[in-house]
């Protein structure tokens, strides 16, 4: 393995290069829709709290207000997701899968922050980009013995995972296609933190008590279980 | 164009530029600034052989950084170890985006704000950024496929995941205190007085919360006593052992921004950002330009002090065991945040401008409760030292003195 010294710039790529061409291009997708996205946040950010119009999100009828950057980037974004997604199916090395997750989940935050949704991708960055997935990545190291480990699944798994993925496909779309949406002329206005938290602890309050119960169970259930025997 | 350049948006995109140039400069002298620091803490002259008293010496240590062979290893995860230094980079420059630099600026009739970025969701933009930092060190640790390497990437998952959570505490502290997440709110709300004389400044409020964010800013930006992902003397390098040239440089940088940044918060959230009581020029009403730009002098000058407090502490104190900084954060610094918090609970039941004496009061008191538990309680000591006995000197409690 320490021998394979490989001369960059040669032109003789190896078979671990060329299996990183997908993977450099992804990364490529998603560190542009980074830049592109960070001047629109700042335009939906910048504006003050009396001049609203900026905050508010473009629904049918109405031209969306950051004119067709708005689209583009909503198409990048959403390929970047979807790439990343088929990463993580593809990949053979389980870091590998997590770093594609982390894409995954990230640009799943960019399309929240691109809905005027700021608060919903925040969360979404702190839970499961920088929580869930970090532990994931922990434990992944913490059993993993070289990056070069592959994960072959076996074919009787994959064809599970292919009909129940499928029927999966198949149900969303049929209530993506059956759902009545709501229909609003115009622009509507974006949430306000502010709102969310006074929404939360009035009229949410029991099923905010609920999850946070259910949280405080799980804790103590994983402190539990990692208690050493005495 | 005029217009445009007046408007928000413009003022916006060319503060973004120039607080990117201005903190890549002062990034790469901060590094300067450091090893004269350490000469002067250890009595000796530090550089001083490029340039007038060295001072060119930063720019001939990236102009080295460029020139280097950049090394890619045949051992290593080439895709991972290419990206690993460009999160941690990315990351520790968004950061800036959302600190409010200099109040208000009158710009023919618009009132423009000097700040990149105002979002709604301020300090959880600032969590979020924070928290994906940590992939830039576990990737890089992890694709090095090296042992060393390796243990500085799981440390530092460790420690940053540990710290997070006394630091996500303090800043709830200062939230429930301020009710808002924006930071420009938080620097306006404290640009008030107690009795006409006193700033509102949160550190008078929250002393204690002001000190454990130090600490865990400290830790996050894996700073002294705090840098165990890096330990030279046991790690051989840290996390970064197999980059050389502009990506190590880039982790170097990353390093000295993530101070800047934690600096900038801590100023902001704690000592009132751009604001210098009993001026005129610093108070929010003042939006010429002279008063912006000494608004922005003030916030410099804290954050300047901040950076120094941290180079400081790294020459002075030595680096803790990695048990004994997981304790820190576990045992020490959670129970002490949770306490804060239900202070700062019980401090917006009474009204902030009713506060001081509670406030101070309830600071007390909680660090009565602390020193009595951390002297009460016979922690033993863990680790090496236990496994050693001949040399260990019999049941040693910490938190009281070892005589």
């Amino acid at each position: 393995m320490f021998a394979r010294a490989k001369a960059r710039g040669s032109g003789g790529l190896s078979a671990q290069a060329k299996a990183c061409g997908s993977f450099r291009i992804a990364i490529l997708l998603v560190l542009t829709g980074m830049v592109l996205l960070a001047p629109t946040g700042s335009v939906a950010w910048a504006t003050d709290d009396a001049v609203t119009a900026e905050q508010q999100i473009g629904v049918t009828g109405a031209a969306p207000p950051g004119g067709l950057l708005e689209p583009i980037l909503f198409y990048a974004v959403a390929m970047t997701t979807v790439i990343a997604a088929l990463g993580v199916c593809i990949a053979k090395n389980i870091v590998r899968m997590a770093v594609w997750l982390f894409i995954a989940l990230g640009s799943v935050a960019m399309l929240y922050f691109l809905l005027a949704a700021d608060f919903l991708g925040a969360i979404q960055l702190i839970v499961y980009v920088g929580g869930t997935l970090i532990l994931l990545i922990f434990g992944v190291m913490l059993t993993s013995k070289s990056p070069w480990v592959r994960f072959e699944p076996p074919k009787l798994e994959l064809i599970g995972a292919a009909v129940v993925c499928g029927a999966l496909l198949v149900a969303l779309c049929v209530v993506l296609y059956s759902a009545v949406w709501p229909e609003t002329e115009g622009v509507v206005p974006g949430v306000s933190v502010a709102d969310l938290g006074r929404r939360l602890l009035t009229t949410y309050l029991v099923p905010f008590e609920v999850a946070g119960v259910l949280l405080m169970i799980v804790m103590v259930g994983a402190a539990h279980l990692a208690r050493q025997e005495k | 164009m005029v217009e445009f350049l007046t408007s928000q948006l413009g003022v916006s995109i060319i503060l973004a530029l120039v607080v990117i140039g201005v903190m890549l400069g002062s990034v790469a002298y901060c590094i300067f600034f450091e090893r004269k620091i350490a000469g002067w803490v250890q009595d000796r002259f530090g550089p001083n052989r490029v340039g007038y008293r060295g001072i060119l010496q930063s720019i001939a240590d990236g102009g080295k950084l460029l020139l280097k062979e950049d090394v890619i290893p045949g051992h290593v995860d080439t895709p991972l170890f290419i990206l690993a230094p460009a999160i941690i980079f990315l990351v520790a420059f968004v950061g800036f985006a959302a600190i409010p630099w200099g109040g208000q600026l009158q710009l023919g009739e618009n009132l423009v704000d000097i700040q990149v970025a105002k979002p709604d969701i301020g300090l959880l933009y600032i969590l979020g950024v924070a928290s994906i930092g940590v992939y830039g060190v576990v990737l890089g640790g992890w694709s090095s496929n090296n042992k060393y390497s390796f243990y500085g990437g799981i440390r530092a998952a460790a420690q940053m995941l540990s710290y997070e959570i006394p630091l996500g505490l303090c800043i709830l502290v200062v939230v429930l205190t301020m009710g808002t997440l924006r930071l420009e709110s938080i620097t306006l709300q404290q640009t008030e007085y107690w009795g006409g004389i006193l700033p509102m400044w949160n550190v008078i409020l929250h002393p204690l919360a002001f000190l454990v964010f130090l600490i865990t800013a400290l830790a996050e930006s894996n700073r002294m006593p705090f840098d165990l992902p890096e330990a030279e003397q046991e790690l051989v390098g840290g996390y970064h052992t197999e980059y050389s040239g502009l990506k190590f440089g880039m982790f170097l940088l990353a390093e000295y921004a993530h101070m800047i940044t934690a600096s900038g918060f801590i100023a902001v959230l704690f000592l009132g950002g751009w604001h210098f009581p009993w001026i005129a020029w610093t108070q929010p009403e003042a939006t010429a330009w002279y008063a912006v730009i000494a608004k922005m002098l003030v916030l410099a000058g804290k954050i300047t002090f901040f950076i120094f407090l941290m180079m400081w502490l790294r020459w002075t104190l030595p680096r803790l065991r990695f048990d004994q900084l997981l304790r820190l954060a576990w045992k020490g610094l959670i129970p002490i945040t949770l306490g804060l918090f239900t202070l700062a609970v019980i401090l917006v039941y009474v009204g902030r401008q009713q506060s001081l004496p509670w406030a101070l009061l309830g600071n007390a008191v909680v660090l009565a409760i602390v020193l009595a538990a951390a002297g009460l309680s016979q922690v033993e000591v863990t680790g090496r030292q236990a496994n050693l006995p001949s040399i260990r000197p019999g049941p040693v409690s910490t938190g009281t003195a070892r005589t």
